[in-house]
């Protein structure tokens, strides 16, 4: 890329906007899915049991079965949260800023 | 079959992970009849993909088309065939027979494999496809010394896919002998070749929908056999794990975590391992060129997020349902595994306990429906090693030919030719090596190649996408540390200095040196130090013009401007 074209692109008042709010977005996400998944080996490490409980009164099921897939669905929908908003709004910016120097 | 101890076990939670090497399929396997059926459908499946790889050849001409399909998948095709990574003979037979021996256990296990996911849209999806070409070393050689990064990104590119090729074609290999009843040579020869003819001629186009079709197969199959047990429990889950537990010796204690998280250092190691070692695996990686542009890549990370968990939910219910359904036929079981219908030893099971999905299909869908399980189990190891020789040749022929030999001044038809010729050659020794590994224990090498992937390639990838100050110096230091920390590492494990070497302890068992099973713990450390020492130390002049270069890099990274010049038809 030319140097004259970097420098526009850094000088167009969107992109420091761009680069902000994805970066603070993608590190929410991340901190969630890790804090999630931590937050269940810990507690796998330290309170078993407590996921080994009965979901209702004289069920088999434990409430460790609908957590485990909980999970998996969150790390689905949160794939799908960031590329709903990097899909659209930070494509848009990007879309804007390659327009106004092109 | 091996015993279960700690070290059985966590053997086998290397596995899946392995993507295709279980313990019984690394161990002695007990080769069973002639499987016909199942024979005749995976022949089906050879005939339809080489349609498939004919039809590739044809839209096969340019390096781009070669390596990167033409950039012509979508977000969905993409996503398809990035799951079809991951849902590996192993993983599917692996995790099934993990729930139906341990239950619970068998979900976090999955999880852990799941979550990296998430994190590599989050932080480096984009960016390596708004910076790369071919190959990752295109994303991390991007503002340094050419020579040395590609060299350096090749060398620990090709560790990887070696090491899992081995782990691939000895679990072909055994695999055959448990769902075909054929010789396990006769695996190996076929599996090289095939997916010699794959990349040969259909390049990444061919190796892309073999994946695809294979996917496909493998999602249709798991959902019908999980619909089909649940409907023995009245498509309650509840009774499900009602009558699991009244089939299962361990009882109730399935149901919860078991002993998967005994040590919490090795299951970090791994989790980390997992994590970002998928974030450097180089057939994983070269999938994200294979879209148009930044807006497919991400969708195809959602669409493969979801597939692979959905994926893992079927393998959950298919184990919890083996247990009760597989009981109804004790002629499957050894002498004293099963109990008055209580499975009392998992893995008396006849083939182990990677026969528990195979098992299940037949108990729920009859022979045909066995001998369709069976291919697909087989297909997939196929589609997986086609991936991974892909990705290999590329390392020699795009970064060590291209760039490091004719630095630049080579044309593409040459470039072509040299992947095609490195292919045929790595499948010659792939062939080669599997068949000599038939006996040995390759259970650490699908270990090894993540600990490398995540020790070498990520590092070196993610400080050179996000720190501006890395040097070329500081990229070669820290790739090299990490690699050789982690095979020097594993070496000293005792997956490789105990029970490989041979090397015994006071009480006559097999040990190790060091106290982890995989090295990412220390190794990720290591290589991150050495780019962070090495690039403050370099004060050179070149340093200071890539120290300059990132703010180009940057803007490019995030907007992807320049990127789309580099792709466009």
């Amino acid at each position: 890329m030319q140097e004259d074209s970097v420098a526009a692109i850094k000088g167009h008042p969107l992109y420091a906007e761009l680069v902000a709010k994805r970066k603070r977005f993608a590190w929410i996400l991340t901190i969630l899915m890790l804090a999630i998944y931590y937050g269940f080996i810990l507690v796998i490490a330290f309170e078993p049991q407590w996921l080994a409980q009965p979901i209702a009164e004289g069920a088999v099921t434990t409430i460790g079965i609908p957590i485990g897939v909980a999970i998996i669905v969150s790390a689905f929908i949160l794939t799908g949260i960031y590329v709903y908003r990097a899909n659209g709004e930070f494509d848009r910016m990007t879309r804007t800023i390659r327009e106004d120097l092109l | 079959m091996r015993r279960i101890g700690p070290w059985g076990l966590l053997a086998l939670l290397l596995i899946p992970v392995a993507l295709a090497a279980a313990p019984a399929l690394t161990g002695a396997v007990e080769k069973q009849p002639v499987n016909t059926s199942a024979v005749a459908m995976f022949l089906v499946f050879v005939a339809g993909t080489l349609g498939i790889t004919y039809w590739a050849s044809r839209r096969t001409r340019t390096a781009r088309d070669f390596y990167t399909a033409g950039g012509g998948i979508t977000g969905f095709q993409n996503g398809l065939a990035i799951a079809g990574d991951y849902m590996s003979a192993a993983s599917f037979l692996g995790i099934s027979g993990l729930v139906f021996a341990s239950g619970y256990d068998g979900l976090i296990y999955s999880i852990g494999f799941l979550v990296g996911w998430p994190i590599i849209m989050f932080l480096i999806a984009e960016q390596i496809r708004n910076l790369g070409k071919f190959t990752f070393a295109d994303v991390a050689s991007y503002r340094f010394g050419q020579t040395p990064i590609r060299t350096m990104a090749a060398t620990s590119s090709l560790v990887v896919v070696a090491f899992y090729l081995i782990a691939q074609m000895v679990g072909a290999g055994k695999l055959i002998e448990l769902l075909f009843g054929l010789d396990y040579w006769i695996a190996v020869v076929a599996v090289g070749v095939l997916m010699m003819v794959y990349v040969i001629f259909g390049g990444m186009t061919a190796t892309t929908w073999v994946q695809i079709t294979k996917a496909v197969l493998l999602l249709a199959g798991a959902t019908f056999m999980a619909g089909a047990a649940l409907m023995h429990f009245g498509f309650s889950p509840e009774e499900m794990f009602k009558q699991a537990v009244a089939h299962h010796g361990s009882g109730e204690s399935i149901m919860g975590p078991g002993t998967l998280v005994k040590d919490p250092i090795n299951a970090i190691s791994l989790g980390l391992a997992l994590m970002f070692g998928t974030a450097g695996l180089p057939h994983i990686l070269m999938r994200f060129f294979t879209v148009p542009n930044a807006k497919e890549a991400r969708k195809s990370v959602f669409y493969a997020t979801g597939f692979i968990g959905y994926f893992y939910v079927l393998t959950f219910i298919i184990g919890f349902a083996a247990i009760a359904l597989l009981t109804q036929h004790p002629e499957w079981f050894k002498g004293g595994a099963l109990v008055d219908g209580v499975v009392a030893d998992p893995k008396g099971l006849v083939g182990g306990t990677n026969m528990v999905a195979i098992k299940l299909a037949e108990a729920v869908g009859g022979s045909i429906f066995l001998g369709f399980i069976s291919a697909v189990a087989f297909a997939t190891i196929l589609a997986v090693v086609a991936g991974l020789t892909l990705a290999g040749a590329s390392a020699i022929s795009h970064d060590l030919y291209a760039s490091v030999i004719a630095r630049g001044r080579g044309n593409e038809a040459t470039e072509i030719r040299i992947s095609r010729i490195a292919t045929f050659v790595l499948g010659l020794v792939a062939i080669a090596l599997g068949i000599a590994f038939e006996s040995q224990n390759v259970a650490f090498m699908v270990g090894l190649a993540f600990a490398v992937a995540a020790s070498a390639n990520f590092p070196v990838l993610a400080a050179s996408i996000f720190w501006g100050k890395m040097t070329t110096r500081g990229a070669l230091f820290g790739g090299f540390a990490g690699l050789l920390s982690a095979v020097a590492l594993t070496v000293l494990s005792k997956a490789v200095w105990g029970d490989v070497l041979g090397n015994l302890g006071a009480d006559g068992k097999p040990v190790g040196l060091v106290p982890l099973d995989n090295p990412a713990i220390v190794s990720i450390p290591v290589a991150f130090f050495c780019i962070w020492l090495f690039s403050v130390l370099d004060r050179s002049e070149r340093a200071k013009n890539e120290r300059a270069a990132y703010e180009a890099q940057k803007v490019r990274c995030e907007t992807g401007i320049g990127a789309d010049g580099a792709v466009a038809h």
